[in-house]
């Protein structure tokens, strides 16, 4: 068993408070951005409707114009500074984010992802990271205000009520499974995350849309640069099946080492009965979406509930119902 | 279940998504078979099946929240004993064994009833569409979601039926399944109808099938698999007979006879602690214990090692080391300084430091039989109220701290107890904390006579014990196996695109070849208008035509479709 590295251990921790420090930052940076888009938008949408009345166009198609200004096929159109302040800080974070996962992992001589603590760090890490691997391609800068929010408060979760000092496993985990299973799971999670914030924002963009269809004031003008309703859902869609799969896999995994471990691949064991639970949300999910009346903002209830459910997992049943799984570190 | 009937073409497939037959208002009399084909629908339904996949969902949570009999019978036994109010009506509600609960099993057998009923009118179905051809050429190709057109200059000379018969080709290249439909007059359009992704569904189908084919492992295991439970203290052994164990679980159909034969011994078992980390100093970094096994009773015995994570394979089970403790050795004499009991006594840790709990039964001591219960501290540290704890879980400064009991034990009526209690019923206590006498507080090699010579123990020697759980389940590679089908299916199934495609040809007066094309989803599918710009690519290379694409017929076709499904009405552009 390699040697804990408790200097290391120690600069990791720094590192992952610069971290929390840089995220926060890029969250305000990204809400400014949402703050003042919002304006930039209306004033482009207003001039856009002012030429759609000058044309003697149809009312009604003025309207939709109002009502998405953003691109449906999410390319990157224009400059929006403070987005870009709040991209480059993500990227400054999850550099330094990086530096604090691999130290961990290296102090401890093993996987980063042994405890709660670790758990929540390389989990937000993977959210940041699969958040801007897709910005690579798609603006969907619109969510860094969800996204590093949410990374933000994973990390300080960690830092405050999850801390655990790099140690050894326990013979339970010392197991190839370990760095298999957890890894999906959190991946996994990491994808939940994105369509939970995707979900979110659909339903507020879908009430949105049906308050303008009906002729009434819209209220949330900062949602003009976000995608139509339908362009969300069919993302949240496609990196949902994605998630599910994992998760999928995440609970198979779990399986073969359950009856590796403890003789039996399904006990219902509570942290068992919960990854049972997600999965049957999601799959329900999938079914929603391929069945009439209920696609659209009931699926998207269905993608938040599946996420609630992910997060109880991992808080309230970790910490506080026993069984199998209580590797908590607390 | 996951298919999204998008296609205007094909009405939904027989059970799923059906519109009931809500405007029928005076209806005549179903009958009993009427009502059975109505139920029956109904519970095939797309929307039951939503309903009972949430509702599943819902049923497991409780077996979450209370203790559960099959993992836990102790503590339902003491949750009960805490709750004497509302445990016996949850007791009633079947809420300490959720998951074999008359209310659960109906859940999830409606569920795959529904599943059932699903997935076989749907496999006939994919079936019947698997050896027939592509559906026929819609009149208006524009109507579909991708669209596009190509002109085939006069000069190069290509008839209508040579162009539909080269535009087959390609897409045959590309992977569809092609029918070739020529113009019945000279003149006329030929066709060619295509579609590929037939896989999709039977992904699909297979992923359905697979769960079915987990939940009959399930059961299988359930029948003829068997569990069971022993202590094995360092140089004992354990023999596979229904003696051997401690507790057995033997599933509905076992019979004893399907026990193999095998033994194996634990010569020795080790623990090693963190010793370098301070917050976790004195956990636990690994168990090893090391068994002589014998297949049979004349086969080699053979060196193993056993550890957490990795089993022991022998004769057909799986030997797990689940638990571990330390078992003092004893010897108890009684009044008439006869040894009445000698030899290592299991002891239950209660913590990290291994403060175990002990219970030593001396049945045959005379005159009286002697009973005793206390604590056993691998580390003890007096605190500062004079209480004795384990401060370390290796043994440094072993210690027994006990109290004695004499009388009747309650074993000679025959009536099955538990080792690890004892029944005071019929007991006096003689040592003890608030008896004259005081407890008894033993260190290594000590040992301590009884007030008025009612007997004596000593504390001789310390052995450690493994708990093992021997499993048998003949469904678990059939359960593995069909999850793996499951998830091949799945991922089969999300990930492939059902598409149609058609082409139309005809031969303009002044000799040009005019071709359009449209393509159809089935299902949601995000690659549809980069499938139509690759097939509108691979056609004009087959024709020698300029490549690059047109002005697309529709705006934002490009990553924009990519990102929606492919609902938008496309421009019309004249042939």
């Amino acid at each position: 068993m390699p040697e804990i590295n408790p200097l290391l251990g120690s600069y990791s921790e720094l590192f992952m408070l610069l971290t929390a420090g840089t995220y926060a930052v890029a969250f305000f940076a990204f809400a400014w951005d949402v703050a003042t888009s919002g304006r930039v938008a209306q004033l482009d949408a207003a001039r856009l409707a002012g030429q759609k009345a000058a044309a003697q166009t149809a009312g009604a198609q003025g309207a939709v114009a109002t009502a998405v200004v953003a691109d449906p096929g999410l390319t990157y159109v224009g400059t929006r500074k403070a987005a870009r302040v709040g991209v480059a800080l993500s990227i400054l974070g999850l550099a330094l984010h990086a530096a604090g996962v691999v130290t961990r992992g290296i102090a401890a001589g093993r996987v980063p992802w042994g405890n709660m603590y670790e758990f929540c760090t390389t989990g937000a890490f993977l959210v940041v990271a699969v958040f801007l691997a897709v910005l690579i391609r798609r603006d969907l800068r619109f969510l860094g205000i969800f996204v590093l929010g949410l990374a933000t408060v994973m990390m300080v979760a960690a830092a405050v009520a999850f801390w655990t000092p790099v140690g050894h496993l326990v013979p339970a985990l010392q197991s190839y499974w370990l760095i298999i299973h957890v890894s999906i799971a959190v991946l996994s999670s990491a994808l939940f995350t994105l369509t939970f914030s995707l979900g979110v924002l659909q339903l507020i963009q879908g009430r949105r849309e049906a308050r303008i269809a009906a002729g009434e004031a819209e209220r949330s003008g900062f949602m003009r640069i976000v995608p139509s309703s339908l362009t969300l859902e069919t993302l949240s869609y496609r990196i949902n099946t994605i998630a599910f799969v994992g998760w999928t896999l995440t609970v198979m995994f779990g399986a073969i080492w359950a009856e590796k471990a403890w003789g039996r691949f399904w006990g219902w064991d509570t942290k068992e009965v919960w990854s049972f639970v997600i999965w049957v949300v999601y799959a329900a999910y999938l079914h929603a979406r391929a069945t009439r009346g209920w696609n659209g903002a009931r699926a998207a209830w269905l993608s938040i509930v599946g996420y609630l459910c992910v997060i109880f997992n991992f808080t309230i049943v970790n910490m506080y119902f026993s069984g199998l799984h209580s590797y908590s570190g607390l | 279940m996951s298919e999204k009937n998008t296609s205007p073409t094909e009405p939904a497939p027989a059970a799923r998504g059906k519109q009931s037959q809500r405007g029928d208002v005076a209806l005549p009399a179903l009958g009993v078979l009427g009502m059975l084909r109505w139920a029956w629908t109904q519970l095939t339904s797309m929307k039951t099946a939503l309903f009972l996949l949430l509702l599943l969902a819902v049923a497991a949570v409780p077996g979450s929240l209370f203790p559960q009999r099959p993992a836990n019978p102790a503590v339902v036994t003491q949750y009960l004993k805490d709750h004497p109010d509302y445990g016996p009506v949850l007791d009633t509600l079947q809420m300490f064994d959720v998951y074999s609960s008359a209310w659960f099993s109906a859940v999830y057998l409606l569920l795959f009833i529904s599943l059932i009923g699903c997935i076989i009118p749907r496999a006939i179905a994919h079936w019947r569409q698997w050896r027939s051809q592509p559906p026929r050429t819609p009149a208006r190709l524009s109507r579909l979601s991708e669209y596009g057109t190509l002109v085939v200059p006069a000069e190069k000379r290509l008839g209508a039926a040579h162009a539909a018969e080269q535009a087959a080709a390609v897409l045959k290249r590309r992977g569809y399944r092609v029918d070739l439909r020529p113009g019945d007059a000279p003149n006329a359009f030929s066709s060619v109808g295509a579609e590929k992704g037939y896989l999709k569904e039977l992904g699909n189908l297979c992923f359905h099938a697979g769960l079915v084919g987990v939940l009959v492992s399930v059961a299988i295991g359930g029948l003829f698999g068997y569990s069971g439970q022993r202590t094995l203290v360092e140089g004992e052994t354990f023999v596979n007979t229904l003696v051997g164990y401690d507790t057995f679980t033997p599933g509905t159909n076992f019979q004893s006879s399907s026990l193999s034969p095998y033994s194996l011994q634990l010569d020795r078992f080790e623990v090693r602690y963190d010793r370098e980390s301070v917050k976790q100093f004195g956990q636990p970094l690994d168990f090893t214990g090391y068994l002589t096994t014998t297949d049979s009773p004349d086969a080699e015995p053979r060196q193993r090692i056993l550890k957490v994570n990795d089993p022991v394979m022998i004769g057909g089970t799986s030997v797990y080391l689940v638990g571990n403790g330390y078992a003092p050795v004893v010897t108890v004499r009684g009044g008439d300084g006869q040894i009445a009991y000698q030899g290592p006594i299991p002891s239950i840790p209660t913590d990290a430091v291994y403060t175990s709990t002990i219970v030593i039964k001396a049945p045959d001591a005379r005159p009286t039989q002697l009973g005793f219960v206390g604590f056993f501290l691998p580390t003890s540290v007096e605190g500062k109220d004079g209480v004795a704890f384990s401060a370390d879980p290796d043994p440094l400064n072993v210690q027994l701290n006990l109290n004695s009991y004499v009388g009747d034990l309650g074993l000679d009526a025959g009536t099955p107890q538990n080792v690890y209690a004892l029944d005071i019923a019929k007991l006096t206590q003689v040592n003890g904390r608030d008896k004259p006498a005081g407890g008894i507080v033993l260190g290594a090699g000590e040992s301590y006579t009884l007030p008025d010579g009612q007997g004596s123990i000593s504390f001789d020697g310390l052995k450690r014990f493994v708990a093992l759980d021997i499993h048998h389940n003949p469904g678990q590679l059939g359960a593995l196996a069909f999850s793996v089908f499951s998830l091949m299916g799945l991922v089969i199934s999300l990930f492939l695109s059902r598409r149609r495609l058609w082409v139309r040809v005809g031969q303009h007066e002044d000799g040009r070849t005019m071709v359009e094309y449209g393509l159809l989803a089935r299902g949601e599918d995000y690659g549809l208008a980069a499938e139509g710009r690759a097939v509108r690519a691979a056609l004009a290379e087959a024709w020698g035509l300029p490549a690059g694409p047109e002005q697309t017929p529709s705006a934002g076709q490009g990553t924009a479709a990519d990102a929606t499904p492919t609902t938008s009405t496309p421009t019309h552009k004249d042939a």
